[in-house]
């Protein structure tokens, strides 16, 4: 496999975790927009969506681990009814939760009240806002959603997230529109913050940028384009060995919808599984042996490695 | 007749310095330094290299600056933009040569 002789080549090989910080639990696919970009392929008719035995489950592996860290990821999860629950009995262990938000699900029936119930319960939102312009955002996420967003980003920076440094955290993250990389991190974040600023009266804590993933959605874009092959090359000869270190499998372990275990979100979506050796279940939770296992590779990893990096945090390198 | 341009054929550039590879050496070297930030940034390169592209009528520069621009976290007001500021120097250009009509009339008019 040419990442793994790509790792070997770097002497990064076998790529292995250094810590176990966080523990990032997909809530299920289950999602009201259908992006053209998501890897999980989300949208209204994904029925895969994670019952409160595996939450529990999940709540029980953080209470005995140490795992400090909790980072929802969907689907929308605020689509997983359970999700409350979940939060609140994380919340009582004294953990710091981030939910992964489109933004637009707060405009669906039942959810009005859910930015106050964030607030309430001190999460960090990490939301998706590809750019500062609707026509580039509406084009990839559905027409409207982007007037959506930014109604939600004005409840929630009245609520105190995104507003002070040291208040609520109010993430945002930009994806490109297309097949091309995401721009330097740092200075697209100060491009948003002043276009935000100035055409919308809204502000936000961090930005990250995120590289496409040829995985879902986006690389069936690629295919319909005869693009694959092309934007893989590219991946490959952008390979930049400082982002290996940063790359979030590093030190994080993703539970899928049923109660799996993966090395990511996007091993999760090609059905990845750990390497040997270590549990493959929420109940067999071991923080100890997986907090230094080997993580398991495929072609899709360059994704995370070329140019500035890519990783659930943003720019990796 | 097949078509003139071919998008793959950007790929084949280095192709040309088969036949004088010093040359072509030396102009890769020089392209490449040229688009490195110096006084003025990445983005600003890009974009002059975007409306240069669009005064020559480059389609393989068009591609690939556009491609650039993106990269750089610029959008289509920005591109547009730089379109306009390129044929608008290219129209001023050309108006301006209105003035050596009207200085061959005067010179040979009675």
């Amino acid at each position: 496999m040419e990442f793994v002789e790509t790792l070997r080549k770097h002497d990064c090989h076998p790529l292995k975790a250094s810590r176990l910080e966080t523990l990032q639990v997909n809530v299920g696919y289950k999602c009201n927009m259908s992006c053209k970009h998501c890897h999980v392929q989300a949208g209204p008719s994904r029925e895969e969506i994670m019952n409160k035995d595996t939450m529990q489950s999940v709540v029980t592996a953080l209470a005995n681990s140490g795992i400090r860290v909790l980072d929802i990821t969907g689907g929308a999860p605020e689509l997983n009814p359970h999700l409350r629950f979940l939060i609140e009995k994380v919340k009582s262990l004294g953990c710091h939760i981030m939910v992964r938000s489109n933004l637009t699900v707060f405009a669906e029936a039942g959810m009005n009240d859910l930015p106050v119930f964030y607030r309430d319960h001190e999460v960090e939102l990490v939301a998706s806002l590809p750019y500062y312009l609707d026509k580039a955002v509406d084009r990839v996420r559905g027409e409207g959603t982007f007037k959506k967003s930014i109604s939600a980003l004005r409840i929630l920076n009245n609520l105190g997230f995104g507003v002070d440094a040291g208040g609520l955290k109010l993430d945002l993250v930009h994806n490109p529109q297309g097949m091309f990389f995401p721009p330097c991190q740092a200075r697209m974040e100060e491009e948003y913050r002043r276009e935000l600023d100035k055409r919308y009266g809204v502000s936000f804590s961090s930005l990250y940028t995120l590289t496409n993933m040829p995985l879902g959605r986006f690389r069936k874009f690629l295919q319909e384009r005869n693009k694959l092959d092309s934007y893989m090359d590219r991946l490959r000869n952008s390979f930049n060995p400082a982002a290996v270190e940063g790359v979030m499998c590093r030190y994080l372990i993703n539970v899928g919808w049923d109660g799996t275990l993966y090395d990511c979100d996007f091993n999760q979506m090609i059905g990845l599984q750990l390497c040997k050796g270590v549990p493959k279940n929420i109940n067999e939770f071991d923080a100890v042996s997986l907090s230094s296992r080997e993580i398991a590779v495929d072609e899709h990893c360059f994704g995370c490695t070329a140019g500035q990096g890519s990783s659930c945090q943003g720019a990796a390198a | 007749m097949g078509d003139y341009y071919d998008d793959k054929d950007l790929e084949r550039f280095a192709e040309v310095g088969k036949h004088s590879p010093d040359l072509f050496k030396k102009f890769s070297e020089w392209y490449s330094a040229s688009l490195k930030e110096g006084a003025l940034s990445k983005r600003e390169k890009v974009l002059i290299g975007l409306a240069v592209a669009h005064a020559l009528q480059c389609p393989y520069c068009i591609d690939a600056y556009t491609k650039d621009c993106l990269e750089e976290g610029l959008n289509l007001e920005h591109i547009t933009e730089a379109v306009h500021v390129a044929s608008a120097i290219r129209g001023g250009a050309t108006l301006i040569h209105a003035i050596q009509a009207h200085n061959t009339i005067d010179r040979i008019s009675m």
